[in-house]
């Protein structure tokens, strides 16, 4: 390769010939305005630049508000136990989805019940809400996971709305407790999550946890061999009655945790087939009664134990972790359950709990 | 003044391939941990950038070791080819180093690492809630790392351009001749 042939000043260390002023200004203004632009695109895509966003962060630092912080722990459910046990499916969730879940056969699962709020060492309440999170076939790539709740519907129907509940229920300085006005305002501003506690309210909790009735709330879109898509909710009928609540902070658990040890508890998948004029977008809406419904299969839990390394303190039990053969749906909760609970997944896993 | 040498073709366009790939891939990145509302389908996006970034430097890295790249204008020093060489070689091992920890991190996760849509990786590491921390963490920092790696490859490719101007930004240009020019040339 020929060097160039003009005449030029012997190679120094950082190179020839000294530039003149002009080309010295021309590269530092572009550089300064190359380097500029790189910083506007950081600081916006990180949010500190522009119009102020609801982020993961805000929501973290929404439920500490509300319930403390508690290193090492879930940001909300935190107060839980690992179970776990298997799936039997018949095979009749076939005619719905390809999901390698629903084939005949057995498949393992992983489980956590827990009870809402943030605080790990809250006493159990009958009223707060009771959730079950399971996932099937983990760690394996046709895995699914769900997390459901022991309610009809969903208390709120868009991220704002849970994250506005959320600050209406932080607890008041010195009374410690939360301002009841602030509920009001805050129902009274959300008319989705008014109509959704009318139906909450007529559907109170069973007496443990072994009782039941679990559901998916948000709906999905099921995929068949055929490439039919679907609307689909999912719930677990239990096939016992829980024990009683027994007194203490653990009323809810310790009874649960009794049953477990003592023999094998059951729940029945059902899934929902859902009409075209259902809603899939809106988590505090019923769809109706007369829904036909698949029984895919039983699910049988016969193990529990304290979260621990590698159980299902462990596991992020992210909705948006779906099989091939079910798809999500266009709830906007889906999303942000996802982002959200990777938040608070991070920021656990980097902590030491006690 | 003479015609500088460029990489070869191939060499070019995986190159600006590359940051394109990259620079999505960073500025997906960054949104989506600060989203809720889209936050799903970006990271979905963002795996599947992930998957191809690191297929196209594997086939850069290979495509290295068998090209020679053409010289550096005569101009630069020999305390200044150190410097090239060595942030050509930290660009390579971050582009290498970022797509593994992601791909490591959602494995430590319990997987699944979905790409594609529905195409499943194998998982390439144990599932361990204190390793993917670790991970996590890592792929933040090589995140910084490779912004602050790729301003400066710019800034002083500029500054050689316009400053120095060594023609240095032709050797990884395509020319676009015009008609004229091409049957000028024959």
């Amino acid at each position: 390769m020929a060097e160039p042939s003009e005449p030029s000043e012997p190679p120094g260390r950082w190179g020839t010939a000294r530039p003149g002023r002009r080309d010295v200004l021309r590269g530092a203004a572009a550089v300064g305005a190359f380097l500029a632009v790189d910083l506007a695109a950081f600081l916006t895509a990180n949010n500190w630049l522009g119009p102020a966003r609801l982020t993961p962060r805000r929501f973290l630092d929404g439920f500490n508000t509300a319930f403390g912080r508690h290193h090492g722990y879930r940001t909300n459910h935190a107060k839980g136990v690992s179970v776990a046990g298997w799936f039997d499916s018949n095979g009749n969730g076939r005619e719905l989805s390809t999901a390698a879940v629903f084939a005949p056969g057995r498949t393992p699962v992983i489980g956590r019940f827990s009870a809402a709020g943030g605080n790990p060492h809250t006493a159990d309440a009958a009223a707060a809400g009771r959730g079950l999170g399971l996932a099937f076939g983990f760690p394996g790539s046709q895995q699914w996971r769900t997390a459901m709740l022991n309610l009809p519907v969903f208390p709120d129907n868009s991220p704002q709305d849970f994250y506005d509940r959320l600050a209406a229920t932080a607890l008041v300085p010195g009374t410690g407790k939360p301002d009841p006005s602030a509920m009001t305002r805050f129902l009274a501003a959300h008319p989705p999550s008014a109509r959704a506690l009318t139906i909450l309210k007529q559907h109170p909790p069973t007496p443990g946890f072994a009782d039941s009735i679990f559901r998916g709330l948000n709906a999905f879109y099921f995929v068949n061999e055929s490439g039919v898509r679907t609307p689909v909710r999912w719930s677990l009928t239990p096939l016992q009655q829980a024990l009683p609540p027994s007194s203490g902070p653990n009323a809810l658990f310790d009874p649960l945790v009794a049953q477990l040890r003592g023999g094998p508890l059951r729940w029945r998948l059902m899934l929902t087939v859902g009409a075209p004029s259902d809603p899939t977008d809106d988590a505090t809406l019923l769809w109706p009664a007369d829904r036909r419904t698949v029984d895919a299969g039983l699910l049988t839990l016969d193990s529990v134990a304290t979260e621990s390394k590698g159980n299902a303190r462990d596991i992020n039990f992210d909705p948006m972790v779906l099989p091939p053969g079910i798809e999500p749906s266009d709830d906007p909760l889906l999303s942000a359950r996802s982002a959200v609970y990777a938040a608070s997944y991070r920021r656990r896993t980097g902590e030491k709990t006690l | 003044m003479t015609e500088p040498s460029r990489f070869t073709w191939l060499s070019r366009l995986l190159h600006w391939l590359t940051a394109a790939l990259v620079f999505a891939s960073l500025f997906i990145g960054f949104v989506m941990v600060n989203s809720v509302g889209s936050y799903a389908g970006l990271v979905a996006l963002h795996k599947t950038l992930g998957v191809v970034i690191l297929v196209v430097v594997l086939v850069r890295v290979v495509n290295r070791l068998t090209h020679r790249p053409p010289p550096l204008p005569a101009g630069v020093g020999a305390l200044e080819r150190k410097v090239v060489l060595l942030s050509e070689l930290s660009l390579y091992a971050l582009l290498l180093a970022q797509p593994l920890l992601g791909w490591a991190m959602v494995s430590a996760a319990g997987g699944p690492v979905a790409v594609f849509g529905s195409l499943r990786l194998p998982r390439i590491a144990p599932f361990d809630a204190q390793l993917f921390w670790v991970l996590r963490q890592a792929h933040s920092v090589v995140a910084y790392a490779l912004m602050a790696a790729i301003a400066a490859h710019i800034s002083a490719v500029l500054l050689h351009t316009l400053t120095l101007r060594d023609r240095l930004i032709e050797r990884m240009t395509f020319r676009f001749r015009s008609k004229a020019e091409r049957s000028r040339l024959g």
